[in-house]
């Protein structure tokens, strides 16, 4: 069962490649979701009831768009959007177009977490900005996000594993990355060294993501403090 | 300056309607420092939050330097905003900037030229005493500390009127002394018109010229400091008084009195002294012009903004017809006197 041990250079190289690949999959996912779901939590707070500019239909459309996607099983999703990833990339399979349901499934995800965390700011400081006359996008840009930001970059790294475990899934339906190696070596092939490794890998990448985002946050804090 | 006229506000909840203002009108001059004072839950924030639209008024208007400022549309009430500061009990200061740019934070959303942005911390910092930590951040200061900050960040756009929602109340007395000092250093220095709010009297008496006093959403009472506590003319008032002044004559003094000649009348009476009254030797001069005997029981002095004032608890004995026209005299001599007890 342990056979990996004695695994040869070629399967070394195929590990290494699947681990790029995923790393690659999961930090494109990360940053084009944070493009598109920080501004939409940031809108999600704004527009909420008696904040900077509360706007009651604006938020309860995005707020059920929102919860709509989430609602969805990922594994569901990601065929359900696959004439999407087609048009949008050309075709259903490979890393780069596992881009496109990693993204779209994290936004809705990256949105409500960074909600959470601009929610927690305490509404003197945004009332003290605005006293002082700031607009809304002074009080987004100065205050909100500035003030969030040990909080946010914990949701960073909440996200990025989130997106370590649906890159894998996304692997099984040919995504690439650890997720393909895993289910043709180990469950087609059964080839259990392979699965090892993959979860082995797995387990320090999500450590690693962790361990960063806590460093991050902890040094902002800590500088604060 | 301020001009307050029939400012209502009512807040709508899911269960209830509860009026935090009812009519309320104040009027407040360049310059001064306007107290306001009243319980917890009397409308005091409502009020001073209204004054800069931080709360939209139901109803009525308030007037700075002739212009409403409840009619202004958002980008004007902005800038009318830049120039009337406001601190907090909670001192709100942004935890992730440094004291220094803390100071900065107004005038970056002034816009501010980066090179005057600079002098004018600078300037603001040595005035509040912060010159050494500008670079610290705010969890690293004590309260006092922090409201320094809070008064240099309020002043740095050069602005007009004061506003400070209990600015001491999470402040000890003597760093509650240091910052009134501070605030009258700048009402002095700097002419800026200072309205604050507080529940505790002490703050009224150290540092205020007017005072209101608000009870359940309206003002009961409107004066000049000194006459409040000199001639309160509601409980509310006379409540307050009583935390800052003892003005009851102390149980014991009431009993054991001397043994009066035949044909004597004994009066207790408490003599108010207000400004230069209070420097006027009065009542000796009473007891050598009408042959009284007074015998002094409790007595109490004290200054509100360089105004002497305080009272005295006084025993007269005498014939009758000398002690009425002791009286007459101490009252002709524009003494507040009070009979407590006639034999
Ligand atoms: N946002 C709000 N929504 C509903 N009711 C409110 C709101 N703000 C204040 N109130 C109510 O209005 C009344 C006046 O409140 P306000 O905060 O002005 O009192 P205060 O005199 O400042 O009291 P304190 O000394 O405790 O700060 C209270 O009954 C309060 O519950
Ligand atoms: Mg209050």
């Amino acid at each position: 069962m342990f056979d990996f041990l004695g695994a040869n250079a070629w399967m070394a190289d195929k590990v290494l490649l699947a681990t790029w690949e995923s790393i690659y999959m999961v930090m494109i996912s990360t940053v084009l979701s944070y493009l598109v779901g920080l501004p939409l939590g940031v809108i999600l707070v704004a527009t909420s009831e008696g904040h900077i500019v509360e706007n009651k239909s604006v938020n309860t459309v995005l707020g059920s768009i929102v919860n709509a996607v989430r609602s969805v099983p990922f594994i569901i999703f990601l065929i359900l959007i696959i004439p999407l990833t087609r048009l949008i990339v050309g075709t259903p399979i490979g890393t780069i177009a596992s881009i496109v349901p990693l993204t779209l499934a994290a936004i809705p995800f990256v949105a409500r977490l960074v909600e959470t965390s601009l929610k927690e700011i305490e509404w003197g400081l945004i009332e003290a900005a605005l006293s002082m006359g700031a607009n809304a996008w002074q009080v987004i840009t100065k205050v909100l996000l500035p003030e969030a930001m040990p909080s946010l970059s914990l949701g960073v790294a909440i996200t990025t594993i989130n997106l370590v475990g649906y890159s894998a899934m996304a692997g099984i339906v040919g995504g690439g990355g650890l997720g393909t190696l895993a289910y043709y070596y180990g469950y087609q092939r059964y080839e259990n060294g392979i699965m090892w490794i993959t979860v082995i890998v797995l387990v320090v990448l999500v450590q690693l993501v962790q361990m960063l985002g806590d460093t991050l946050a902890a040094k902002i804090s800590n500088k604060r403090m | 300056m301020i001009e307050v006229r029939n400012l209502t506000k009512i807040f709508t909840t899911s269960s209830q309607e509860i009026l935090a203002l009812d009519e309320v009108s104040l009027h407040v001059e360049k310059g001064e420092v306007f107290g306001i004072i009243g319980l917890s839950g009397a409308g005091k924030s409502t009020l001073i939050r209204c004054i800069n639209m931080l709360e939209k008024p139901t109803s009525g208007s308030v007037v700075i330097d002739g212009v409403d400022i409840t009619t202004l549309e958002s980008s004007e009430l902005r800038s009318a905003r830049q120039k009337i500061g406001m601190i907090f009990q909670q001192f709100n200061l942004l935890s992730s900037r440094t004291v220094y740019d803390n100071v900065m934070f107004p005038l970056e959303i002034a816009g501010f030229p980066k090179k005057e942005a600079t002098q004018r911390v600078e300037e603001l910092l040595e005035l509040v005493g912060l010159e050494d930590r500008s670079d610290s951040y705010p969890a690293q200061l004590s309260g006092g500390q922090k409201q320094r900050v809070g008064i240099a960040r309020a002043l740095a756009n050069k602005p007009k009127l004061l506003l400070s929602d209990e600015a001491t109340s999470a402040l000890d007395p003597q760093t509650t002394r240091s910052i009134l000092g501070l605030l009258k250093d700048i009402n002095h220095r700097l002419g800026l018109t200072i309205m604050l709010i507080t529940h505790d009297m002490n703050v009224i008496k150290q540092t205020c010229d007017r005072v209101a006093v608000i009870d359940d959403s309206q003002i009961v009472e409107v004066g000049k400091v000194v006459n409040i506590f000199s001639k309160p003319q509601t409980d509310t008032s006379r409540s307050f008084i009583g935390t800052v002044v003892n003005n009851d004559v102390p149980e014991q003094m009431l009993q054991g009195r001397a043994a009066l000649e035949t044909g004597h009348d004994s009066l207790l009476i408490r003599v108010s002294f207000i400004g230069e009254s209070a420097g006027k030797p009065l009542i000796s001069s009473m007891i050598k012009k009408f042959d009284v005997d007074a015998n002094i029981l409790y007595g109490n002095i004290d200054y509100i903004k360089e105004t002497p004032f305080g009272y005295l608890a006084l025993e007269l004995t005498g014939l009758p017809n000398h002690i009425n026209e002791g009286l007459a005299y101490l009252k002709g001599q524009g003494l507040e006197v009070e009979v407590i007890r006639g034999v």
